[in-house]
């Protein structure tokens, strides 16, 4: 809790420096040789992290054929492509992406509404007893084990009606509030109550306050929680796995899961759907990648 | 109570000198009413969904509930089972030497990568892109296409070991070791980013003092690097030790538990008993049981690790 505490201290007194002292270091960098060594230290270990994905690139490239005979790494000639309609027909990919699409969107979308109001209100509100001990509320519940809420919460959601999509969405946005509501609360005690006092004084109510001066400054944070959020709900597997009774709610990790023990050894289709599950998000990173990862630094030291 | 009385009390000034209504009002104990219906359903929707489960899990814990049919109370006997049952024990003992293995893998891994992408390097933001990836992929996803390296090309790559050979995933001593593997590749995303912002907060001046003063790389690290980075690497060793002896998809996409139960983690061990074994109310214990131990764990971490932490 202390340390959570200190990093935030330290983060808050870091983060104006950022790029001041960033545009000193760019500066120096000109005169300052490139460290050539460890590029090259850099880019041989990261070949780990490449290989296992060439691996799933070329397996699902191939025919049965052609994979038995090697190692799984060599690059097939000639490309076979037709594990991937195959792989779209069996696992039913469609519908899986659909539903994945559905709860990731309804998820962020839902979070990023709530959990900014009730990080502004508890902000706001902090010296005051109930807010605060709301504050401490949830955030105790980052402390408590997704196993001793598994087998109760599946009961109640199945009583509840909710063991299908909009369930996971009702689910990811509660769970998500205590981490969230922790990243935004910061971020908004940061932001200068003079600015609400203004619109204020001028007639707005608190949530117009909130709406139009508040939710727009916390576009970053906007960003972190949803690229957290979003990462978060399209790859969960135990949660889906627990929760979703009916199989055309399946996400796309758990069509995945049920579809294993179907492909048995059709390793060539089998990774045709792996790279169909993985790549939407992939492809998305790729092409926010910077955007990305300056979103969950800021959650990471907030 | 005393939010009552403070609330009662504002509103008598407040009636005083309504002309000073509207300030009084802002600086009084009670916040404005709107403040309230912005937190209040969160609450509600909060208890419902997150509390009440782990009340109804504790309660459960008592009785004998299979999952189905009737139950009775049955006291303590769940927790008493729980502490003579080997295939339980087994389970914590594999979650913790897991959980420290990677974790020590995970932070020593990521600080050397985050040490080397922090450098002067060529097209660094290309490098950085590259080790985040495993970040946005699905544990459960690329850990089959792990499951197929560990099974199908390590042992013709490495026929002539016969630990990989023979398939290691299939091996009771050594399987663990490939989820490890898994772990930590997928971790270090992450656990880099942080140390990466943490690199950052470090004023370059230090280290232009500590090199006119003749310190070498490794003691300025030891120096100046690694103390101040102490609320980083307490963050990222406390975080990810709670996540690994959760240890989940990782598991099931490699082995299952397997071979036997000699991979099998407590979160695995919780889902298979309460789900399919009708075991419901004594994995909801283990659970009760899980939850406390990794409190004291992440506790205990945080007292000893902040101790030694360094500030500017």
């Amino acid at each position: 809790m202390t340390t959570a505490t200190t990093t935030l201290a330290q983060a808050e007194e870091a983060l104006p420096d950022v790029p001041r002292r960033r545009r000193a270091r760019s500066d120096d960098d000109d005169t300052r040789r490139v460290n050539w060594w460890a590029t090259a230290l850099i880019a041989v270990c990261s070949l780990t992290i490449l290989i296992p994905l060439y691996l799933a690139v070329v397996v699902a490239l191939k025919t049965p054929d052609q994979l038995v005979s090697g190692t799984g790494f060599e690059w097939p000639d000639p490309v076979n492509w037709a594990n991937f309609p195959e792989a779209w027909e069996r696992t039913n990919f469609p519908q899986a992406l659909m539903n994945t699409a559905l709860i990731t969107v309804g998820s962020v979308v839902f979070t990023l509404l709530t959990s900014s109001i009730v990080a502004y209100a508890l902000a706001r509100n902090i010296h005051r007893p109930f807010f605060k001990g709301v504050f401490f509320y949830l955030l105790a519940a980052l402390f408590i084990p997704f196993p001793i809420i598994m087998l109760p919460l599946v009961k109640q959601t199945a009583i509840l009606g909710l063991d299908n999509q909009a369930g996971m969405i009702v689910l990811y946005t509660i769970y998500g509030l205590s981490l969230n509501v922790f990243i935004y609360t910061a971020y908004i005690r940061s932001i200068p109550i003079e600015l609400e006092e203004a619109a204020r004084v001028d007639g707005a109510s608190t949530w117009r306050v909130f709406w139009q001066v508040i939710f727009p400054l916390l576009a970053p944070m906007n960003a972190t929680v949803g690229i957290l959020t979003c990462v978060w709900a399209w790859n969960d597997f135990i949660m889906p796995l627990v929760v979703l009774s009916d199989p055309a709610a399946r996400t796309l990790p758990l069509a995945q899961y049920v579809f294993q023990g179907q492909f048995n050894t059709d390793y060539t289709v089998a990774f045709a759907s792996y790279l169909m599950a993985m790549a939407p998000l992939l492809i998305v990173y790729v092409f926010s990648q910077r955007w990305v990862i300056s979103g969950v630094t800021r959650g990471s030291i907030k | 109570m005393t939010t009552l009385t403070q609330a009662v009390r504002s509103s008598s000034t407040a009636g005083e000198t309504p002309a000073r209504a509207k300030r009084v009002k802002l600086e009084s104990r009670r916040a404005l009413p709107a403040f309230y219906w912005m937190v209040w359903p969160a609450v509600i929707a909060f208890a419902l969904f997150h509390t009440l489960p782990v009340l109804v899990g504790i309660f459960f814990s008592f009785t004998n509930y299979a999952g189905y049919g009737e139950w009775n109370f049955v006291g303590l006997s769940n927790y008493l089972n729980l502490f003579r049952d080997d295939r339980v024990l087994a389970a914590y003992g594999f979650s913790f030497l897991f959980a420290i293995v990677a974790t020590i893998l995970t932070n020593v891994i990521s600080l050397a990568i985050a040490l080397g992408l922090h450098a002067k390097i060529k097209a660094r933001n290309f490098w950085r892109g590259v080790y985040f990836v495993p970040y946005v992929l699905s544990i459960l996803v690329i850990g089959y296409v792990f499951q197929f390296f560990f099974s199908n090309s390590l042992p013709k790559i490495l026929s002539g070991i016969p630990l990989f050979a023979d398939n290691i995933l299939t091996n009771p001593d050594w399987a663990w070791t490939a989820i490890v593997v898994l772990g930590v590749w997928q971790s270090c995303a992450f656990a880099i980013i942080i140390y990466l912002s943490g690199l950052q907060t470090i004023p370059g001046e230090l280290y232009e003092a500590a090199s006119l003063d003749g310190a070498s790389a490794w003691r300025q690290f030891r120096s100046i690097t690694f103390p101040l980075i102490g609320a980083f690497f307490t963050i990222n060793v406390v975080l990810s030790l709670k996540s690994y002896l959760q240890v989940f998809d990782q598991i099931v996409a490699l082995t299952n538990g397997g071979p036997g139960t000699s991979t099998e983690s407590v979160t695995l061990l919780i889902f298979r008993g309460g789900f399919s074994g009708g075991e419901f109310a004594y994995q909801t214990a283990n659970a009760v049981i899980f939850f406390i131990v990794i409190t004291v764990v992440s506790l205990f971490q945080f007292r000893v690790l902040q101790r030694r932490e360094a500030d500017f």
